[in-house]
């Protein structure tokens, strides 16, 4: 059965960051930041996406890099303040 | 003396850490004046060596002109060596307003106030001007000193994929509810010689009630038709509201810069922007000489119409001899070569030749993105050019990348 919360992650994070064309695909484990996908300045939009899209707050001691380094990690942060997700 | 252990082992293990991801930058001694040839020492100790110059940013070939060297021995005369004072309380000079004047005119903007470095401009311009409702999108290869100022803002940020106007488009409407937005962007980007599509970002910010900033320092003096910068070049002259640039690069490259834009964006700049408050006057000598330079890119465009033959030429060679070449038309010619080592070694190499040339690796540039940063000079001369292209098509076709393109070069020494 499908994530459907992973599933909005990675949707969000291909749009946002990966160039068209690219061939690019984003895994549960593919690395985002230490990969190169996400640089730690456009972090900020995945930060603001989810905690519009979930109506949570994320502690920047949570916002970090290695917390956002995959989807899964992410999707981890996000049921830390969302737990129903 | 206290030096606590754990902060000496971390520091020594960093620094082990670059060398052994081939990452370790050197220097070179340059002991002559900056021109299309220079003398250099390397390595340390090393017989001082003659060599062409591809990689400064003295596009204008002015970093040593007569012209430029009287007007600042004048300066020195008559205006003194240092002001030993911040601006505003005894650091401003008659030829601080005059090249201020001068730059607003040349620039096309309604004021204009000079700082140290344009990296000083950026750490000002963003924090002085907006707040905690407002926002700045910026573009994500914007320059490293516009990233640094944005978060000295309290502003909230976001940014777009680079050149991209849809999603620059996407993030203005997102932003809809901030009280100011601001778009941020290179006019040039220094790794690529991007140029940004000015008028659509300007298009686009007054469709959706934007502010546009850009740091113009890799094309004020020599973009566009009579030199005034990308603004000009995208024919958008007086519809940015904010340039911040440099005078250490086209503009004589001693050092300086200015936020120049919008009459009430930058008194406020003078009133609160903390490298003008708190940072030391821009010296006579260097102001004396900067208006000298404005003076004489505003009387002719020789300078920088040879600039645009010199970089048209370089590129149709070095694509002739089968470089990998990131296509453009500004004088910032990257040669790709994607491995820091090869990037090195090319480097390396082509000084052997007696062509000066630095490998840009990371973190200069991103993981895998490794180059040589050519740079042309309207102080190059054609047969400096054509040195320079045999110099890198003997030591390109010793490392055997000539005709080869990104997987290939990738396939041959990876990432």
């Amino acid at each position: 059965m499908g994530d459907a919360l992973k599933d909005k992650i990675r949707e969000y994070v291909t749009n946002e960051y990966v160039e068209e064309g690219s061939g690019v695909e984003i895994g549960d484990e593919t690395p985002l930041i230490s990969g190169g996908i996400v640089d730690s300045f456009s972090m900020v939009s995945l930060k603001l996406f989810l905690e519009n899209q979930y109506k949570i707050k994320i502690p920047d001691a949570d916002a970090s890099a290695e917390a956002f380094d995959s989807v899964n990690r992410i999707a981890l942060v996000v049921r830390k303040f969302a737990p129903k997700v | 003396m206290v030096y606590p252990k754990t902060a000496r082992e971390h520091y020594v293990g960093e620094l082990e850490a670059i060398k052994r991801d081939g990452l370790f930058k050197e220097e070179r001694f340059i002991h002559s004046q900056q021109g299309a040839e220079i003398e250099v020492e390397y390595p340390l100790g090393a017989p001082v060596k003659k060599v062409i110059n591809m990689c400064a940013n003295n596009y204008l070939g002015l970093s040593s002109h007569p012209d430029v060297l009287a007007a600042a021995q004048e300066g020195l005369a008559t205006k003194g060596y240092g002001m030993s004072s911040v601006r505003f309380i005894c650091g401003t000079q008659d030829v601080h307003h005059t090249l201020e004047r001068k730059l607003s005119e040349f620039l096309g903007t309604e004021e204009t106030l000079l700082f140290g470095s344009c990296m000083d401009a950026n750490a000002a311009v963003f924090e002085v001007t907006l707040g905690p409702e407002d926002v700045i999108i910026a573009d994500r290869l914007d320059h490293a000193s516009i990233i640094d100022g944005i978060k000295l803002s309290s502003a909230q940020y976001d940014s777009y994929k680079h050149l991209d106007m849809k999603h620059l488009e996407q993030k203005l409407q997102q932003f809809q509810d901030k009280r100011i937005r601001m778009v941020a962007t290179d006019g040039v980007f220094s790794m690529d010689g991007d140029i940004a599509p000015l008028d659509k970002i300007c298009e686009l910010a007054e469709k959706y009630d934007a502010l546009v900033m850009v740091d113009d320092s890799h094309a004020t003096g020599f973009l566009g038709k009579t030199g005034r910068g990308t603004h000009e070049h995208c024919g958008v002259v007086g519809r940015v509201d904010v340039i911040t640039t440099t005078l250490g690069k086209a503009m004589g490259g001693a050092s300086g810069g200015c936020i120049s834009g919008r009459k009430e964006l930058v008194d406020l700049c003078f009133q609160r922007a903390r490298p003008y408050l708190f940072s030391n006057t821009l010296a006579p000598v260097i102001t004396a000489a900067s208006i000298k330079v404005v003076d004489l890119i505003s009387g002719s465009t020789a300078r920088r119409d040879k600039l645009e033959w010199n970089a048209k030429y370089f590129r149709e060679k070095m694509e002739a001899a089968g470089f990998d070449l990131r296509p453009g038309q500004h004088p910032i010619v990257p040669v790709m070569l994607y491995n820091a080592q090869l990037a090195q070694d090319v480097s390396r190499d082509l000084y052997a030749e007696g062509i000066y040339a630095i490998g840009f690796f990371f973190p200069v540039v991103p993981k895998g993105q490794a180059r040589i940063r050519v740079q042309l000079s309207a102080a190059h001369e054609k047969d400096h050019i054509d040195k320079a292209v045999a110099a890198f098509t003997k030591v390109g076709a010793k490392h055997g990348i000539l005709g080869l393109k990104k997987d290939q070069i990738i396939a041959k020494f990876g990432m």
